[in-house]
Protein backbone atom coordinates (compact mmCIF):
# COMPACT_ATOMS: atom_id res chain seq x y z
CA UNK A 1 0.00 0.00 0.00
CA UNK A 2 2.54 2.60 1.01
CA UNK A 3 4.48 1.81 -1.96
CA UNK A 4 2.12 2.87 -4.04
CA UNK A 5 0.91 6.07 -2.80
CA UNK A 6 4.79 6.79 -2.82
CA UNK A 7 5.06 6.25 -6.58
CA UNK A 8 5.09 8.77 -9.32
CA UNK A 9 3.73 9.22 -12.23
CA UNK A 10 6.44 8.21 -14.38
CA UNK A 11 5.98 4.48 -12.27
CA UNK A 12 2.46 4.31 -12.62
CA UNK A 13 3.24 4.33 -17.18
CA UNK A 14 5.36 1.47 -16.38
CA UNK A 15 2.77 -0.61 -13.92
CA UNK A 16 0.63 0.17 -17.09
CA UNK A 17 2.81 -0.97 -19.89
CA UNK A 18 4.01 -3.95 -17.87
CA UNK A 19 0.04 -4.62 -17.07
CA UNK A 20 -0.73 -4.56 -20.76
CA UNK A 21 1.93 -6.54 -22.25
CA UNK A 22 1.71 -9.35 -19.68
CA UNK A 23 -2.22 -9.66 -20.09
CA UNK A 24 -1.45 -9.55 -23.57
CA UNK A 25 1.12 -12.46 -23.63
CA UNK A 26 -0.76 -14.56 -21.00
CA UNK A 27 -4.35 -14.21 -23.32
CA UNK A 28 -2.38 -15.20 -26.60
CA UNK A 29 -0.58 -18.42 -25.44
CA UNK A 30 -3.07 -19.69 -22.53
CA UNK A 31 -5.33 -22.67 -23.68
CA UNK A 32 -7.72 -24.72 -21.61
CA UNK A 33 -10.14 -21.36 -20.36
CA UNK A 34 -10.60 -19.02 -17.92
CA UNK A 35 -9.53 -20.80 -14.90
CA UNK A 36 -6.07 -21.68 -16.30
CA UNK A 37 -5.94 -18.06 -17.13
CA UNK A 38 -6.52 -16.81 -13.70
CA UNK A 39 -4.17 -19.09 -12.09
CA UNK A 40 -1.42 -17.67 -14.57
CA UNK A 41 -2.21 -14.56 -13.27
CA UNK A 42 -1.78 -15.46 -10.00
CA UNK A 43 1.52 -16.28 -10.49
CA UNK A 44 2.48 -13.43 -13.13
CA UNK A 45 1.24 -10.51 -10.39
CA UNK A 46 1.27 -12.28 -7.02
CA UNK A 47 4.36 -14.74 -7.12
CA UNK A 48 6.34 -12.39 -9.84
CA UNK A 49 5.67 -8.70 -9.65
CA UNK A 50 4.54 -8.87 -5.65
CA UNK A 51 1.74 -6.21 -6.84
CA UNK A 52 -1.31 -8.03 -4.86
CA UNK A 53 -1.06 -10.33 -1.87
CA UNK A 54 -2.19 -13.66 -1.51
CA UNK A 55 -4.78 -13.56 0.13
CA UNK A 56 -6.76 -10.86 -2.15
CA UNK A 57 -5.72 -11.91 -4.96
CA UNK A 58 -7.85 -15.14 -3.89
CA UNK A 59 -11.02 -13.07 -3.57
CA UNK A 60 -10.45 -10.96 -6.57
CA UNK A 61 -10.27 -14.62 -8.57
CA UNK A 62 -13.54 -15.56 -6.78
CA UNK A 63 -15.55 -12.39 -8.12
CA UNK A 64 -14.03 -13.14 -11.77
CA UNK A 65 -15.00 -16.61 -11.73
CA UNK A 66 -19.14 -15.53 -10.33
CA UNK A 67 -19.70 -12.78 -11.99
CA UNK A 68 -21.20 -12.83 -15.61
CA UNK A 69 -18.59 -13.16 -18.88
CA UNK A 70 -15.93 -15.01 -19.90
CA UNK A 71 -13.48 -15.49 -16.72
CA UNK A 72 -10.56 -14.27 -18.26
CA UNK A 73 -11.83 -10.89 -19.58
CA UNK A 74 -13.43 -10.78 -15.70
CA UNK A 75 -9.68 -11.59 -14.29
CA UNK A 76 -8.57 -9.13 -16.61
CA UNK A 77 -10.66 -6.35 -14.92
CA UNK A 78 -10.36 -7.38 -11.13
CA UNK A 79 -6.62 -7.41 -11.13
CA UNK A 80 -6.47 -4.15 -13.63
CA UNK A 81 -8.94 -2.49 -11.43
CA UNK A 82 -6.97 -3.15 -8.55
CA UNK A 83 -3.72 -1.84 -9.69
CA UNK A 84 -4.86 1.13 -11.56
CA UNK A 85 -8.38 1.31 -11.14
CA UNK A 86 -10.59 2.11 -14.26
CA UNK A 87 -7.72 3.01 -16.81
CA UNK A 88 -6.15 -0.32 -15.29
CA UNK A 89 -9.25 -2.23 -16.28
CA UNK A 90 -9.40 -0.73 -19.64
CA UNK A 91 -5.93 -1.17 -20.03
CA UNK A 92 -6.16 -4.86 -19.20
CA UNK A 93 -9.71 -5.98 -21.07
CA UNK A 94 -7.59 -4.60 -24.38
CA UNK A 95 -4.86 -6.44 -24.06
CA UNK A 96 -7.10 -9.57 -23.40
CA UNK A 97 -9.30 -9.20 -26.35
CA UNK A 98 -6.41 -8.26 -29.06
CA UNK A 99 -5.22 -11.36 -29.35
CA UNK A 100 -8.46 -13.83 -29.85
CA UNK A 101 -9.95 -10.74 -32.11
CA UNK A 102 -7.04 -11.38 -34.41
CA UNK A 103 -6.66 -15.31 -34.74
CA UNK A 104 -10.35 -15.09 -34.93
CA UNK A 105 -10.35 -13.32 -37.80
CA UNK A 106 -7.63 -14.97 -39.22
CA UNK A 107 -9.49 -18.31 -39.07
CA UNK A 108 -12.78 -17.17 -40.22
CA UNK A 109 -10.98 -16.00 -43.23
CA UNK A 110 -9.39 -19.47 -43.86
CA UNK A 111 -12.85 -21.14 -42.45
CA UNK A 112 -14.85 -19.46 -45.47
CA UNK A 113 -11.86 -20.22 -48.33
CA UNK A 114 -12.07 -24.01 -47.33
CA UNK A 115 -14.92 -25.31 -45.43
CA UNK A 116 -16.21 -26.54 -48.85
CA UNK A 117 -12.76 -28.61 -49.45
CA UNK A 118 -13.19 -31.76 -49.26
CA UNK A 119 -10.65 -33.04 -46.32
CA UNK A 120 -11.21 -29.69 -44.48
CA UNK A 121 -15.05 -30.47 -44.23
CA UNK A 122 -14.47 -34.18 -43.31
CA UNK A 123 -12.18 -33.10 -40.44
CA UNK A 124 -14.81 -30.53 -39.40
CA UNK A 125 -17.58 -32.90 -39.62
CA UNK A 126 -15.67 -35.67 -37.25
CA UNK A 127 -14.54 -32.94 -34.96
CA UNK A 128 -18.27 -32.50 -34.29
CA UNK A 129 -18.56 -35.55 -33.27
CA UNK A 130 -15.20 -35.14 -30.76
CA UNK A 131 -16.61 -31.70 -29.30
CA UNK A 132 -19.83 -33.40 -28.66
CA UNK A 133 -17.44 -36.11 -26.48
CA UNK A 134 -15.64 -33.40 -24.94
CA UNK A 135 -18.96 -31.20 -23.89
CA UNK A 136 -19.90 -34.89 -22.69
CA UNK A 137 -17.47 -35.58 -20.36
CA UNK A 138 -17.55 -32.13 -18.95
CA UNK A 139 -21.11 -32.23 -18.71
CA UNK A 140 -20.28 -35.75 -16.58
CA UNK A 141 -17.68 -34.15 -14.53
CA UNK A 142 -19.73 -31.09 -13.25
CA UNK A 143 -22.51 -32.80 -13.21
CA UNK A 144 -21.63 -35.71 -10.75
CA UNK A 145 -20.22 -33.02 -9.22
CA UNK A 146 -23.35 -31.76 -7.92
CA UNK A 147 -24.65 -34.93 -7.78
CA UNK A 148 -22.26 -35.85 -5.00
CA UNK A 149 -23.21 -33.06 -3.68
CA UNK A 150 -26.08 -34.32 -1.98
CA UNK A 151 -27.89 -31.27 -1.73
CA UNK A 152 -31.64 -31.91 -2.87
CA UNK A 153 -32.26 -28.22 -4.28
CA UNK A 154 -29.36 -28.28 -6.33
CA UNK A 155 -30.44 -31.78 -8.16
CA UNK A 156 -34.31 -30.35 -8.44
CA UNK A 157 -32.66 -27.02 -9.62
CA UNK A 158 -30.50 -29.56 -12.35
CA UNK A 159 -32.80 -31.78 -13.10
CA UNK A 160 -35.69 -28.67 -13.90
CA UNK A 161 -33.45 -26.67 -15.70
CA UNK A 162 -32.64 -29.70 -18.22
CA UNK A 163 -36.78 -30.43 -18.82
CA UNK A 164 -37.26 -27.03 -19.37
CA UNK A 165 -34.16 -26.20 -21.60
CA UNK A 166 -34.69 -29.42 -23.41
CA UNK A 167 -37.64 -31.14 -23.42
CA UNK A 168 -39.80 -27.99 -23.34
CA UNK A 169 -37.55 -25.54 -25.10
CA UNK A 170 -37.73 -22.67 -22.72
CA UNK A 171 -34.94 -19.79 -23.55
CA UNK A 172 -31.78 -20.06 -21.70
CA UNK A 173 -32.24 -16.87 -20.85
CA UNK A 174 -35.71 -17.34 -18.95
CA UNK A 175 -34.03 -20.38 -16.98
CA UNK A 176 -30.99 -18.16 -15.94
CA UNK A 177 -33.30 -15.55 -14.60
CA UNK A 178 -35.25 -18.06 -12.45
CA UNK A 179 -32.70 -19.80 -11.08
CA UNK A 180 -30.73 -16.44 -9.96
CA UNK A 181 -34.27 -15.21 -8.42
CA UNK A 182 -34.26 -18.84 -7.16
CA UNK A 183 -30.95 -18.44 -5.47
CA UNK A 184 -31.51 -14.68 -4.13
CA UNK A 185 -34.71 -15.91 -2.30
CA UNK A 186 -32.43 -18.93 -0.88
CA UNK A 187 -29.86 -16.47 0.84
CA UNK A 188 -32.54 -14.48 1.93
CA UNK A 189 -34.37 -17.59 4.00
CA UNK A 190 -31.28 -18.90 4.91
CA UNK A 191 -30.23 -14.85 6.70
CA UNK A 192 -33.82 -15.04 8.40
CA UNK A 193 -33.28 -18.88 9.56
CA UNK A 194 -29.85 -17.80 11.02
CA UNK A 195 -31.14 -14.51 13.16
CA UNK A 196 -34.38 -16.41 14.26
CA UNK A 197 -31.74 -18.89 15.56
CA UNK B 1 -30.48 -2.28 -37.78
CA UNK B 2 -28.07 -5.09 -37.73
CA UNK B 3 -25.08 -3.66 -35.27
CA UNK B 4 -28.47 -3.07 -32.80
CA UNK B 5 -28.98 -6.24 -33.18
CA UNK B 6 -25.38 -7.33 -32.90
CA UNK B 7 -25.40 -5.56 -29.91
CA UNK B 8 -28.75 -6.95 -28.46
CA UNK B 9 -27.12 -10.25 -28.72
CA UNK B 10 -23.95 -10.31 -27.05
CA UNK B 11 -24.92 -8.13 -24.50
CA UNK B 12 -27.28 -10.71 -23.19
CA UNK B 13 -24.62 -13.72 -23.82
CA UNK B 14 -22.48 -11.30 -21.63
CA UNK B 15 -24.69 -10.35 -18.84
CA UNK B 16 -25.42 -14.04 -18.36
CA UNK B 17 -23.26 -16.48 -19.05
CA UNK B 18 -22.19 -17.32 -15.47
CA UNK B 19 -19.17 -19.78 -14.85
CA UNK B 20 -17.22 -19.43 -17.74
CA UNK B 21 -15.90 -21.95 -20.22
CA UNK B 22 -18.78 -24.16 -21.27
CA UNK B 23 -21.67 -21.79 -19.59
CA UNK B 24 -21.94 -19.28 -22.54
CA UNK B 25 -22.19 -21.75 -24.75
CA UNK B 26 -26.01 -22.80 -24.88
CA UNK B 27 -27.06 -18.45 -24.57
CA UNK B 28 -24.95 -18.55 -27.91
CA UNK B 29 -27.03 -21.33 -29.30
CA UNK B 30 -29.61 -19.22 -28.40
CA UNK B 31 -29.26 -16.09 -29.81
CA UNK B 32 -26.70 -16.90 -32.82
CA UNK B 33 -28.80 -20.24 -34.23
CA UNK B 34 -32.15 -20.12 -32.38
CA UNK B 35 -33.28 -16.34 -32.34
CA UNK B 36 -31.15 -14.99 -35.19
CA UNK B 37 -30.24 -17.73 -37.80
CA UNK B 38 -26.90 -16.06 -38.43
CA UNK B 39 -25.56 -19.80 -37.78
CA UNK B 40 -26.37 -23.32 -38.81
CA UNK B 41 -25.89 -25.69 -36.20
CA UNK B 42 -23.13 -27.49 -38.14
CA UNK B 43 -21.30 -23.96 -38.19
CA UNK B 44 -21.99 -23.42 -34.66
CA UNK B 45 -20.35 -26.75 -33.75
CA UNK B 46 -17.34 -25.66 -36.02
CA UNK B 47 -17.40 -22.40 -33.94
CA UNK B 48 -17.18 -24.58 -30.82
CA UNK B 49 -14.58 -27.04 -31.88
CA UNK B 50 -12.51 -23.34 -33.54
CA UNK B 51 -12.74 -21.66 -30.08
CA UNK B 52 -11.69 -25.23 -28.50
CA UNK B 53 -8.00 -25.04 -30.23
CA UNK B 54 -7.48 -21.51 -30.27
CA UNK B 55 -7.02 -19.83 -27.00
CA UNK B 56 -9.66 -16.94 -25.68
CA UNK B 57 -13.04 -17.38 -24.32
CA UNK B 58 -15.56 -19.32 -26.34
CA UNK B 59 -17.73 -15.78 -25.81
CA UNK B 60 -15.64 -13.52 -26.96
CA UNK B 61 -14.50 -16.11 -30.18
CA UNK B 62 -17.99 -15.99 -31.07
CA UNK B 63 -18.72 -12.54 -31.14
CA UNK B 64 -15.82 -11.98 -33.53
CA UNK B 65 -17.02 -14.68 -35.78
CA UNK B 66 -20.46 -14.02 -35.93
CA UNK B 67 -19.76 -10.50 -36.09
CA UNK B 68 -17.79 -10.48 -39.04
CA UNK B 69 -19.76 -12.97 -41.04
CA UNK B 70 -23.22 -10.97 -40.36
CA UNK B 71 -21.28 -7.30 -40.63
CA UNK B 72 -17.88 -7.43 -41.11
CA UNK B 73 -15.17 -6.05 -39.71
CA UNK B 74 -17.22 -3.17 -37.52
CA UNK B 75 -19.79 -6.04 -36.88
CA UNK B 76 -16.91 -7.64 -35.25
CA UNK B 77 -15.95 -5.22 -33.27
CA UNK B 78 -19.63 -3.99 -31.96
CA UNK B 79 -20.14 -7.58 -31.55
CA UNK B 80 -16.92 -7.88 -29.28
CA UNK B 81 -17.18 -4.91 -27.35
CA UNK B 82 -20.64 -5.67 -26.91
CA UNK B 83 -20.08 -9.12 -24.80
CA UNK B 84 -17.49 -7.71 -22.44
CA UNK B 85 -19.06 -4.46 -21.58
CA UNK B 86 -21.83 -6.18 -18.87
CA UNK B 87 -18.49 -7.57 -17.56
CA UNK B 88 -16.82 -4.09 -17.78
CA UNK B 89 -19.69 -2.76 -15.97
CA UNK B 90 -20.75 -5.47 -13.39
CA UNK B 91 -17.04 -6.51 -12.19
CA UNK B 92 -16.00 -3.29 -11.60
CA UNK B 93 -18.69 -2.55 -9.15
CA UNK B 94 -18.61 -5.48 -7.62
CA UNK B 95 -14.42 -5.12 -7.37
CA UNK B 96 -15.04 -1.60 -5.82
CA UNK B 97 -17.86 -2.96 -3.55
CA UNK B 98 -15.75 -5.85 -2.69
CA UNK B 99 -12.31 -3.49 -1.69
CA UNK B 100 -14.89 -1.44 0.06
CA UNK B 101 -16.85 -4.07 2.32
CA UNK B 102 -15.16 -7.35 1.79
CA UNK B 103 -18.46 -9.17 1.99
CA UNK B 104 -20.53 -10.90 -0.68
CA UNK B 105 -22.70 -13.96 0.77
CA UNK B 106 -26.04 -13.14 -1.62
CA UNK B 107 -23.41 -13.17 -4.56
CA UNK B 108 -22.41 -16.73 -3.32
CA UNK B 109 -25.85 -17.66 -2.91
CA UNK B 110 -27.60 -16.90 -6.44
CA UNK B 111 -24.27 -18.80 -7.90
CA UNK B 112 -25.31 -21.70 -5.66
CA UNK B 113 -28.11 -21.91 -7.70
CA UNK B 114 -27.12 -20.86 -10.62
CA UNK B 115 -24.38 -23.96 -11.11
CA UNK B 116 -26.50 -26.36 -11.06
CA UNK B 117 -28.62 -24.91 -13.92
CA UNK B 118 -25.68 -24.34 -16.05
CA UNK B 119 -24.44 -28.07 -16.35
CA UNK B 120 -28.26 -28.51 -17.78
CA UNK B 121 -27.88 -26.26 -19.94
CA UNK B 122 -24.43 -27.40 -21.35
CA UNK B 123 -25.85 -31.08 -21.41
CA UNK B 124 -28.71 -29.66 -23.35
CA UNK B 125 -26.62 -27.95 -25.50
CA UNK B 126 -24.14 -30.65 -26.19
CA UNK B 127 -27.20 -32.96 -27.11
CA UNK B 128 -28.02 -30.20 -30.17
CA UNK B 129 -25.00 -30.51 -31.06
CA UNK B 130 -24.75 -34.83 -31.27
CA UNK B 131 -28.17 -34.88 -32.95
CA UNK B 132 -26.37 -32.32 -35.62
CA UNK B 133 -22.96 -34.73 -35.66
CA UNK B 134 -25.25 -37.89 -35.56
CA UNK B 135 -28.49 -36.83 -38.01
CA UNK B 136 -26.95 -34.18 -40.27
CA UNK B 137 -29.42 -31.94 -41.62
CA UNK B 138 -31.58 -34.96 -42.24
CA UNK B 139 -35.23 -33.89 -40.63
CA UNK B 140 -35.72 -36.89 -38.61
CA UNK B 141 -33.98 -38.79 -36.37
CA UNK B 142 -34.30 -42.51 -37.35
CA UNK B 143 -31.89 -45.71 -37.54
CA UNK B 144 -31.87 -45.28 -41.08
CA UNK B 145 -30.75 -41.65 -41.02
CA UNK B 146 -28.18 -42.15 -38.23
CA UNK B 147 -24.71 -41.66 -39.74
CA UNK B 148 -22.82 -44.67 -37.78
CA UNK B 149 -19.17 -43.41 -38.53
CA UNK B 150 -20.05 -40.22 -36.28
CA UNK B 151 -21.78 -42.85 -33.53
CA UNK B 152 -18.33 -44.38 -33.59
CA UNK B 153 -16.50 -42.05 -33.60
CA UNK B 154 -17.79 -39.93 -30.37
CA UNK B 155 -17.85 -43.47 -28.38
CA UNK B 156 -13.59 -43.38 -29.57
CA UNK B 157 -13.39 -40.39 -28.31
CA UNK B 158 -15.21 -40.85 -24.98
CA UNK B 159 -13.14 -43.63 -24.15
CA UNK B 160 -9.52 -41.39 -24.92
CA UNK B 161 -10.89 -38.39 -22.85
CA UNK B 162 -12.14 -40.51 -19.55
CA UNK B 163 -10.01 -43.79 -20.03
CA UNK B 164 -6.87 -42.26 -21.24
CA UNK B 165 -7.13 -38.66 -19.95
CA UNK B 166 -6.10 -37.27 -23.39
CA UNK B 167 -5.89 -33.68 -23.88
CA UNK B 168 -9.23 -32.68 -25.62
CA UNK B 169 -7.43 -30.37 -28.35
CA UNK B 170 -5.92 -34.23 -29.07
CA UNK B 171 -9.34 -35.72 -29.13
CA UNK B 172 -11.00 -33.51 -31.27
CA UNK B 173 -8.40 -33.42 -33.48
CA UNK B 174 -8.01 -37.22 -33.93
CA UNK B 175 -12.05 -37.42 -34.25
CA UNK B 176 -11.45 -35.17 -37.45
CA UNK B 177 -8.52 -37.45 -38.63
CA UNK B 178 -10.40 -40.73 -38.09
CA UNK B 179 -13.67 -39.08 -39.74
CA UNK B 180 -11.15 -38.14 -43.24
CA UNK B 181 -9.86 -41.69 -42.82
CA UNK B 182 -13.72 -43.27 -43.26
CA UNK B 183 -14.20 -41.11 -46.11
CA UNK B 184 -11.41 -41.98 -47.95
CA UNK B 185 -11.96 -45.68 -47.46
CA UNK B 186 -15.36 -45.01 -48.34
CA UNK B 187 -14.39 -43.06 -51.36
CA UNK B 188 -12.29 -45.88 -52.26
CA UNK B 189 -14.78 -48.63 -52.19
Amino acid sequence: MQKNKMSAVGNKKNILLKLFFSTLYLSAFTFGGGYVIVTLMKKKFVDGYHWIDEEEMLDLTAIAQSSPGAIAVNGAIVVGYKLAGAVGALTAITATIIPPFFIISIVSVFYNMFRNNFFVSQMLEGMQAGVGAVIASVVYEMGSGIVRGKNAASIIIMSGAFIAGCIFNINVVCIIIVCALIGAARTFFERGRKKAE
Amino acid sequence: MIYLKLFLSFFQIGLLSFGGGYAAMPLIQGQVVLSNGWLDMAEFTDLITISQMTPGPIAINSATFVGLKIAGLPGAVAATVSCILPSCIIVTVITKLYLKYRKMDLFQGVLNSLRPAVVAMIASAGISILISAFWGKSSGISLGTTKWSMVVIFAVCVVLLKKFKLNPVWVMLLAGVMKVGEAMIAGAM
